[in-house]
């Protein structure tokens, strides 16, 4: 099987027919946890286990879509830069909040891994779970965690976060919609803001900025923990 | 046309953020530097919002389907994890909803501190 599907192609159209197939479902059932991405993971994987199939040939085409998340980051500015006069207007509160955020990732992560026993090497590839994958991959690095299983567990966080959002601020009591951007952003970086910019433009806004400056926030501050913790 | 000239300003962007961190060695991403490198050019006015609108509604709408090799990728961490998923879910699960609840009620609780009032705005 494994050589009829040694090309690109192949990677590239069974994301896109398993993500389609997640949008018809979640369209379908309106239900939260079926959610078009985690529904395609799972098909992919499922196939892919099924018919022995390498991750190295899926890679082949998934890598190509994997590139436009470079672009897809950057252009997180545009939301932002359409909310610029609210962030002027709120900065303090915004950014306090992205701080705490970012602690509050870095050592809730850290403290419920050691409760539960895990490994060194595998609380180190937690940590930096809960910014964009492009930043959390660096740091996975430099404190000694496994980067591939933080790609795993970021992917995790977003998906996690983009779920709950909705229901954590009707829980919480967080009804401002510069807040909800900012935690979502914070917590869950690009696919928490995807959900933020379903919310609203506020919210959108709010959550990529807080991609990039919890991004930046936990470069210095993740390693700078895992030191004092140890 | 102005599909390929949108794009070639968010590649130019994204390639001077890369360029930036190699020539500085920040420990910091090119992608992240490429996003201040936008939000300065967008702010000084040197990028027009409509250079690149198009492209950048395109790439947004659809960034959680970017997401999706990185996530199959977790088949290759199996091994790591194969005693421990279900604790790394649950952690991964409750801090999430930690960070995110404490996040919010922060912005919001100092909005309301520096503003005196409840209303939101």
């Amino acid at each position: 099987m494994a050589k009829y599907l040694n090309t690109p192609i192949f990677g590239i159209l069974i994301s896109i027919i398993t993500f389609e197939i997640g949008l018809f479902i979640n369209r379908k059932t309106k239900i939260a946890i079926l959610n078009p991405m985690l529904i395609s993971v799972t098909l992919i994987i499922s196939f892919l286990l099924y018919f022995d199939i390498d991750y190295e040939i899926y890679e082949k085409g998934g890598s190509i879509i994997t590139f436009f998340l470079g672009p897809a980051t950057v252009v997180l500015v545009v939301p932002l830069y359409r909310q610029i006069e609210k962030l002027k207007k709120s900065g303090i509160p915004i950014l306090v909040g992205i701080l705490v955020g970012a602690f509050t990732a870095i050592v809730s992560t850290y403290f419920l891994s050691k409760l539960f026993g895990l490994e060194e090497n595998i609380v180190l590839s937690l940590v930096p779970r809960s910014v964009t994958a492009a930043i959390s991959i660096e740091i996975s690095k430099e404190i000694g965690g496994i980067p591939s299983l933080t790609v795993a567990a970021t992917t995790l966080t977003g998906i996690v976060g983009s779920i709950l959002g909705p229901y954590i601020y009707k829980v919480f009591g967080v009804k401002d919609e510069t807040a909800q951007g900012v935690g979502l952003g914070s917590g869950a970086h690009a696919l928490g803001t995807a959900k933020a910019m379903e919310l609203g433009e506020t919210q959108g806004g709010m959550g990529s900025l807080s991609i990039s400056v919890a991004g930046l926030i936990t470069v210095f501050l993740a390693p700078w923990l895992m030191k004092l913790f140890n | 046309m102005k599909i390929f000239r949108q794009l070639a300003i968010i590649f130019g962007v994204l390639f001077a953020g890369h360029l930036f961190q190699n020539i500085i060695g920040l420990p910091i991403p090119g992608t992240i530097i490429g996003m201040i490198i936008l939000l300065a050019c967008l702010m000084t006015g040197i990028i027009k919002i409509e250079m690149i609108e198009d492209v950048s509604k395109f790439l947004l709408e659809h960034i959680t389907f970017f997401f999706i090799p990185p996530a199959v990728g977790i088949i290759s961490s199996l091994e790591y994890v194969k005693d421990d998923w279900l604790p790394i879910t649950i952690i991964i699960t409750l801090s999430t909803i930690i960070v995110i609840g404490v996040t919010g009620l922060t912005v919001q609780g100092l909005k309301k501190l520096q503003r005196g009032d409840g209303k939101d705005g």
